[in-house]
């Protein structure tokens, strides 16, 4: 090998008696050889073997011929002499100095429900977020590890929620979800939650928003909640038949913490929802049933209806006003008494719906609630309604991410409705808490000072969020206020206050 | 389901039961009679001379012409070609062998005895660093120096282990664990524990002072001299765990440098076999990536017994071969590991890990649902026969083998 090597500098440095690791010196090695100007470079132990090593890599000088076993040989093989002597005083230092370390430690996660299982033998509860596919399989090792669920994911099938519900009733756990973005456990916030104080409250909710809407008002009125527990947005179907939603009431029922209990959903199917309000009789505690867009249900005597989500906080705080009045409205100019909505919350779209359909106005949506027209294929081609959109429906989220928590899926649809003559209102929500993009409300007025002209309609929003969350309600409504964002204290009370500003409700309208 | 876990259960049972002695040294022939004239067996799941790599090329040659089957190197190579040598898998001849993994009959074997179970198991002596057979050496020096292991040496280390009774290997690797080897890249502590444990009994079987220096300086002066009874000790305690029906338990990992193989107690002897990969890893002076070999050796029974990679949190020195690894992170590697292993190994365990036990029980299922493939900590030979090991470093083993020999479980087991 030693005849192939070029003229060069071979410089060595010896350390008497100096011992490291072989690893660390073969590390050291590479990070010296990789200098500029170095051709090779080794760092070794003096012994024989080592030598001849190095001897055979055209590394070793007279310096480093005369060390012993026990002596640090640093070799440096460089184009010129002054490139190997910096590389030999770089080596030195390197010795010298420490080891580096800290930063390069990965934190072990588990990668299994079973060795996070054994990690944490204590835990009690699985979230799982995985892709659809393969969501069913994961929470039927959680169900069988003994462990509750948060199904997170989407995209799971009817009839695994159904086998997997069936199991989980079998085995005393509970499956929330699929398709379950929000759950507050013993104050621990899964999913899109926010930071709500602990309470005598109990939430059930077949809808995220919905819980997040309820939970945080509650926060408003000065209360908080015992637990939140999400189901899926099927569990209270025909096929489902309320497996989770009954389950859930059983253990709020039998928690000592929980007084009051608000239950949020769609309307469920009559069949189950006959079931819910015997099982709701059976219970002593008090209940409001906030079932969004439904009729008007015969309710037990231990329950009370809501029909908005901000009455049904009301109705929990006992009869309390959340929020006070919501100021003067601002009239819309003539010809453009129409108002578009952009939610990122699916059930602050339908509350919204809830509030203009109460007030004889004429709604369309792609996510409409009873009474509501169902949206053509272009925004705003039904002439005479207000459009109401939920951004968060599948049809605007496939392959991209909630608008929760890219708030930027909202965009085009905005500066388009920003431009639009016909529109005399925005009506926006946004919902904040873990999970939730850092700041919304600045980006919405970085879109608003960009693409709003000059006789740009009025932008009506809300905040749902606690002061306690990660982005912080106080900020983000002020952020929103100089942006020229008239922010109300509610979803509800945004709807209200945009009817108000059209005419079409006696000012100060309380939904 | 509960077929498996009970079949599983068992196959834990027996390895952890094992109690591997390092008995005696003895010729290969006389350990393994069906090891004839003309028989090789090499590491790794069959192959034949085709599809051999440069290393193990080197090494049959230079093996054919120590037995004496061949006058030079390129006659040997001409013989190998045309089919002279019968080539078979150590693992066929309860053998198992590092790197190309040569075993021959005249070379002498370590003994080791599974006394829980009567099996015993084989494999040759570490030879050193530096130009070894192993890494396909095949120069004069290394042909001089596995004579000597023949005729002088492994004589002298079967006298005293015979004089000494055997060492118990599992208490001794027990300890190793607790000052920094993982028996696999590292078996410093462990080689040296071999040494105190039988100076005396080297003593006394010497011929004279001049061989008991070179013997007692031969093993002081080989950090790896461990590694080849920590192999046989694994075979040993992997053999009695085969053939369990319904097991989804790794019985055997091995490379030939082409394949990599696994064999599963619940498929028998079948090898499930993919392309070796690429070990990562750091060189020695002069040597780069461009110059190695693909991953090579029956050494990877050191994993399957829960050792080497799977007990990387036992030896953060050697963590810094895994790319950027930080000697903080050795634990994660073992913990990873945890992951796919059936349970751990209450004996084997590791104090920075809170006393962890080692990954115990490779199973297939967990590997491939969790896609986390076995750490491999292991010697990168040089692409070249003859010129012996460039560095070291870790590999995974492939995928592929595990999904095969999933699906073939499943088939003994009547689901598809």
């Amino acid at each position: 090998m030693s005849e192939s090597i070029p003229k060069a500098a071979v410089l060595n440095a010896v350390r008497r008696g100096f011992y490291l690791d072989s690893v660390a010196l073969m590390r050291l090695s590479g990070r010296i050889a990789a200098l500029e100007g170095v051709e090779e470079a080794a760092l070794m132990m003096g012994t024989p073997a080592n030598k001849q090593i190095m001897r055979d890599a055209g590394l070793l000088a007279a310096a480093g011929e005369a060390a012993e076993g026990g002596d640090l040989v640093i070799g440096v093989r460089a184009a010129d002499a002054a490139a190997a002597q910096a590389a030999l005083e770089t080596a030195g230092s390197a010795l010298d100095r420490p080891a580096d370390r800290g930063a390069e430690a990965a934190a072990w996660r588990p990668r299994s429900i079973r060795a996070a299982r054994k990690a944490a033998p204590e835990s009690n509860l699985a979230l799982i977020s995985v892709p659809g596919d393969f969501a069913a399989a994961e929470a039927r090792k959680a169900l069988r590890a003994g462990l509750h669920v948060m199904l997170f994911s989407d995209n799971v099938s009817l009839a695994d929620e159904l086998e997997l519900k069936r199991e989980a009733r079998e085995r005393g756990l509970l499956i929330m979800g699929p398709d379950c973005g929000t759950a507050i456990l013993n104050g621990a916030p899964l999913g899109f939650a926010n930071a709500v104080p602990r309470g005598d409250i109990g939430i059930i909710g077949a809808s995220g928003t919905g819980i997040q809407e309820i939970s945080c008002l509650i926060a408003q009125g000065g209360r908080g909640l015992s637990h939140a527990i999400g189901v899926g947005g099927r569990d209270l179907g025909e096929a489902v038949g309320g497996i989770t939603t009954l389950m859930a009431l059983d253990a709020l029922d039998a928690d000592p913490a929980t007084r009051h209990v608000v239950i949020v959903s769609k309307p469920p199917a009559p069949g189950v929802a006959a079931r819910l309000l015997q099982r709701i009789a059976e219970s002593p505690k008090r209940f409001t049933v906030c079932l969004i867009g439904g009729a008007v249900q015969e309710l037990p005597p231990n329950a009370a209806p809501a029909a908005t989500l901000k009455a049904a906080a009301e109705d929990a705080l006992g009869g309390a006003c959340i929020g006070g009045p919501l100021g003067p409205p601002v009239p819309v100019p003539e010809g453009r008494a129409r108002v578009r909505g952009l939610f990122a919350g699916g059930t602050l779209c339908a509350e919204a719906q809830v509030v203009f359909l109460a007030a004889g106005q004429t709604v369309a949506s792609n996510a409409p609630v009873p009474g509501a027209i169902p949206l053509g294929s272009a925004l705003g081609s039904e002439a005479a309604a207000h459009s109401l959109i939920d951004l968060g429906a599948d049809e605007y989220t496939r392959g991209r991410p909630h608008p929760m928590i890219d708030p930027a899926v909202r965009d085009a649809a905005l500066a388009e409705a920003l431009r639009d003559p016909a529109l005399g209102i925005v009506l926006l929500d946004l919902v904040i808490g873990y999970g939730a993009h850092g700041d919304p409300a600045g980006h919405i007025a970085g879109i608003l000072a960009a693409e709003r002209p000059a006789e740009g309609p009025l932008t009506i929003a809300s905040v749902t969020g606690t002061e306690a969350d990660p982005q912080g309600r106080a900020g983000q409504i002020a952020t929103l206020e100089a942006a020229g964002v008239r922010v109300a204290p509610s979803n509800a009370d945004a709807a209200a206050l945009a009817l108000a500003c059209l005419g079409a409700g006696p000012p100060g309208t309380r939904s | 389901m509960e077929r498996i876990e009970q079949a599983n259960a068992e196959a834990v049972r027996r390895m952890l039961a094992a109690d591997p002695v390092l008995i005696d040294v003895v010729p290969a022939g006389e350990a393994i009679p069906a090891l004839g004239d003309k028989t090789i067996l090499h590491a790794g799941p069959p192959i034949d001379w085709a599809r051999m790599c440069g290393p193990m090329r080197g090494a049959v040659t230079g093996i054919a012409c120590f037995e004496g089957w061949a006058p030079d190197l390129e006659t040997a190579a001409a013989r190998a070609a045309d089919g002279a040598f019968a080539l078979h898998p150590n693992h066929h001849f309860d053998a198992v062998g590092p790197m190309t993994g040569m075993t021959t009959r005249s070379q002498p074997v370590m003994v080791v005895e599974n006394r829980a179970f009567g099996n015993r198991a084989y494999c040759t002596i570490n030879e050193g660093l530096g130009k070894v057979m192993r890494f396909g050496g095949n120069d004069a020096e290394v042909l001089e120096r596995l004579r000597w292991l023949r005729d002088d040496f492994g004589p002298a280390l079967g006298a005293a282990l015979r004089d000494a009774g055997g060492l118990a290997l599992k208490p001794l690797v027990a300890r190793g664990l607790t000052m920094g080897d993982e028996m696999h890249q590292r078996n410093v502590a462990c080689s040296a524990l071999t040494l105190r444990a039988l100076a005396p009994a080297l003593a006394r079987s010497a011929q004279d002072r001049e061989a008991l220096v070179r013997a007692l300086a031969f093993i002081g002066a080989n950090d790896q001299f461990f590694l080849n009874i920590a192999m046989a000790m694994g075979k040993a305690m992997m053999d009695p765990v085969r053939g369990i029906e319904g097991s989804s338990v790794v019985t055997a990992m091995s490379r030939n440098g082409t394949d990599f193989g696994i064999r599963v107690s619940g498929t028998g002897d079948t090898w499930f076999t993919a392309p070796v990969e690429m070990p990562e890893g750091l060189y020695f002076p002069g040597f780069s990536a461009a110059d190695a070999n693909p991953d090579m050796g029956d050494s990877t029974i050191v994993e399957t017994i829960g050792l080497g990679g799977f007990a990387m949190g036992a030896a953060p020195a050697v963590a810094g071969f895994v790319g950027a690894g930080a000697g903080s992170a050795a634990g994660d590697f073992t913990r990873t590991m945890a992951e796919i292993a059936v349970s751990e190994n209450p004996e084997w365990s590791i104090p920075a890990l809170d006393y962890l036990g080692v990954p115990t029980g490779i199973d297939i299922r967990l590997v491939v649902e969790t896609g986390l493939a076995p750490t491999i900590n292991t010697g990168i030979a040089h692409k070249e026969p003859g010129i012996g090991q460039v560095g070291a470093g870790v590999v995974r083993a492939p995928l592929a083998c595990f999904k095969a020999a999933l699906l073939a479980l499943a088939e003994t087991l009547g689901v598809s």
